[in-house]
């Protein structure tokens, strides 16, 4: 993992006293509400429905132990003893005084942990794979870039003011596991001719004007990655309209401009940005990427597993993932319990992810965008230990990827934004597919809940999305079907006229029996819709 | 009717203007009328509250019922964590938001 070098440190400690002073000077009156929105805003601190909410940056989603033990303790002492884990692979606690802030930002920064551009119209915090350094079908580790991507943007004075916020996904195989398509830049590190560089893809996102983003370049070489996005930038920030929130996205840009004007201009900016020499040197590149060797796998290590045991049998087989390295599998933290909260977790909770990380995983853990935690690099012959202390801590549910495993935005609970409530929806379904052997059954299904049209929930990008809105002041939700944030990205259309909480449980419960009567061998949910149609599944739901 | 509401300045707690003072609990909001303007300014200019507003309502036997299910959601807590909430202790409690 990367570490600190001075100059971050500085940079990290510097902002903690700043906002520290102007704390001060809000509770003592000196600066309005007005004046301190933006720079409370500067530092992920925002004001939610029932609290000051703080988003807290976890770089690529990738933290240490003792980063996580201190999210624990931050939820224990400033907070009510919880964490909410976000669909960008951030930690947001609901329950913060402002008063505490300042020390929390100081605690966060004693682990290298900041919430810089978590919020405002900057370059957020980067996403990645959350199996990077682990997927045995990665062609390079994704998080060198990430971090370089990161030390990039961060307080990048040219982009601190953008006419909107970006997100960009770094990725590194084939399979898309971070969405990719779907951020304002989305790159995926390839081979040509025996070199590393870099896909890119610009213009993608979802919230109200979803789109799939086009590729425009397919090779930047990997030295030349920084100043080909700070090209993307630059011609977004000069163009991009500031005149209307709603059309401000880079997708609208490149919509509006169309994919070869915006490549034109990008590759004309790309030229210049050339001649300035703003490449990282190639020693800076090896600098960071040492931070990323492989932790020390024991290459005698048992590649089998004694799976005699059911409920282990489950979870290994539906919450592991293939690693690179033989004897050792990528585990998944379900944190979608049955009638629970998605992506929240307990202090407890937080603790014991973290010393399970130290004991079998080299200290590492990810976040992902689908609201679970990974264990990157655990010992096959430790797994059955593994899951035996996840079991009696409510983090074993065999669930990922199954329609229980489903991403949901805080909603009415917690969010201002928001129209209806999406957490009860989530927990509703995970009641009515409780049982494991139906949900199995069914297969992979991608369940995405939005309370609104901002879509933090990736409703656009769920095989099965639900939208919440605001009827007369009465909550409807609006089901759609067909989306998917993988490789295949595609965009979810709705099906027709909305429902009641009850009526869209029901409607789903439709739908995944009109897949059972209609798929075909091995189809996946989205693969049976797509060869069918929903007209199939319309007829089904509205008669 | 309507009544004030806004966030308590240094904890973020969700407050309701009593006519004197700000209170944790809906259940002591007053009716402000239209003449509103001013409790506003002045409120805003003691650093009590942040950013408080005007909300319509309607007068219950359980006292004010903020009129949209988001001020509601305010009044009372998340409703999927009711222990978090004003009322842990009644189960029914969220029957009142909806």
């Amino acid at each position: 993992m990367y570490q600190y070098d001075k100059y971050d440190q500085q940079m990290v400690d510097t902002r903690v006293a700043e906002f520290r002073d102007q704390v001060e000077r809000r509770l003592a009156g000196e600066l309005t509400e007005d004046q301190f929105k933006p720079l409370r805003l500067m530092n992920g601190l925002y004001l939610q429905l029932h609290a000051y909410m703080l988003r807290v940056a976890i770089p690529y989603g990738t933290l240490n132990s003792k980063q996580m033990r201190m999210l624990g303790h931050i939820a224990r002492k400033y907070d009510r003893d919880y964490g909410h884990f976000t669909t960008r692979q951030n930690i947001q606690y609901n329950w913060i005084k402002l008063e505490d802030a300042p020390d929390i930002l100081a605690d966060l920064a004693s682990v290298e942990m900041h919430a810089i551009q978590t919020s405002g119209n900057c370059i957020r915090n980067i996403s990645s794979d959350q199996y990077a350094g682990a997927a045995a079908d990665e062609i390079a580790d994704p998080r060198p870039w990430a971090e370089i991507l990161r030390q990039w943007s961060s307080f990048h004075p040219e982009f601190s003011y953008l006419p909107r916020k970006f997100k960009i996904a770094v990725i590194a195989s084939d399979e898309d596991r971070a969405a990719m398509r779907l951020h304002d830049i989305g790159i995926q590190l390839v081979h040509k001719d025996g070199e590393l560089g870099a896909k890119f893809f610009v213009g993608g996102g979802m919230g109200r004007t979803p789109m799939i983003g086009p590729e425009i370049r397919d090779f930047v070489p990997a030295d030349e990655l920084i100043s080909y996005a700070e090209a993307c930038l630059r011609v977004y920030n000069r163009y991009g309209r500031r005149d209307n929130k709603y059309k401000a996205r880079i997708k609208i840009l490149v919509h509006e401009l169309g994919k070869e004007e915006y490549t034109r201009q990008v590759e004309e900016e790309f030229a210049h940005m050339k001649t300035l020499g703003l490449n990282p040197p190639v020693e800076e590149l090896a600098r960071i990427s040492e931070y990323f060797v492989d932790p020390p796998f024991d290459p005698d290590t048992r590649d089998d597993l004694d799976l005699s045991d059911p409920d282990f049998n489950l979870w290994v087989d539906q919450n592991t993932v293939e690693h690179k390295q033989s004897g050792y599998a990528i585990a998944v933290i379900s944190l979608k319990p049955q009638g629970g909260i998605p992506g929240d977790a307990s202090s407890a909770q937080i603790d014991l992810m973290a010393d399970l990380a130290e004991q079998y995983s080299f200290d590492e853990l990810r976040v992902t965008h689908s609201q679970n935690i990974v264990l990157p690099h655990v010992k096959k012959s430790d797994l059955y230990a593994l899951w035996q202390k996840l079991d009696e801590a409510g983090l074993a549910p065999a669930n990922l990827d199954l329609i229980t495993d489903s991403i949901a935005c805080p909603g009415l609970d917690y969010c201002s934004l928001a129209n209806a409530r999406s957490i009860p929806l989530a927990q509703k379904i995970s009641e009515r597919f409780a049982d494991l052997g139906r949900q199995r059954e069914l297969g992979e299904l991608k369940l995405k809940i939005s309370g609104c049209i901002n879509a933090c929930g990736h409703h656009h990008a769920g095989h099965i999305g639900i939208l919440g809105v605001d009827r007369k002041g009465t909550e409807n939700y609006q089901l759609l079907l067909g989306g998917s944030a993988a490789e295949d990205t595609s965009l979810a259309k709705i099906t027709g006229p909305g429902f009641s909480e009850d009526g869209v449980i029901d409607a789903i419960e439709t739908v995944t029996n009109v897949y059972l009567e209609e798929r075909q061998e091995d189809e996946r949910f989205i693969d049976t819709y797509r060869r069918v149609g929903m007209e199939r599944f319309k007829e089904a739901i509205y008669g | 009717m309507k009544i004030l509401t806004g966030n308590d300045l240094k904890t973020g707690d969700v407050t309701w203007w009593t006519g004197s003072d700000w209170s944790r609990h809906v259940e002591d909001a007053v009716d402000v009328g239209e003449n509103f303007e001013a409790i506003l300014r002045e409120e805003e200019a003691a650093r009590r509250v942040n950013v408080p507003y005007a909300i319509e309502a309607e007068m219950t036997d359980d006292g004010p019922r903020p009129a949209h299910i988001k001020d509601r959601v305010r009044a009372l807590g998340p409703t999927v964590r009711p222990d978090l909430t004003l009322k842990p202790a009644d189960p029914e409690a969220g029957n009142w938001v909806i």
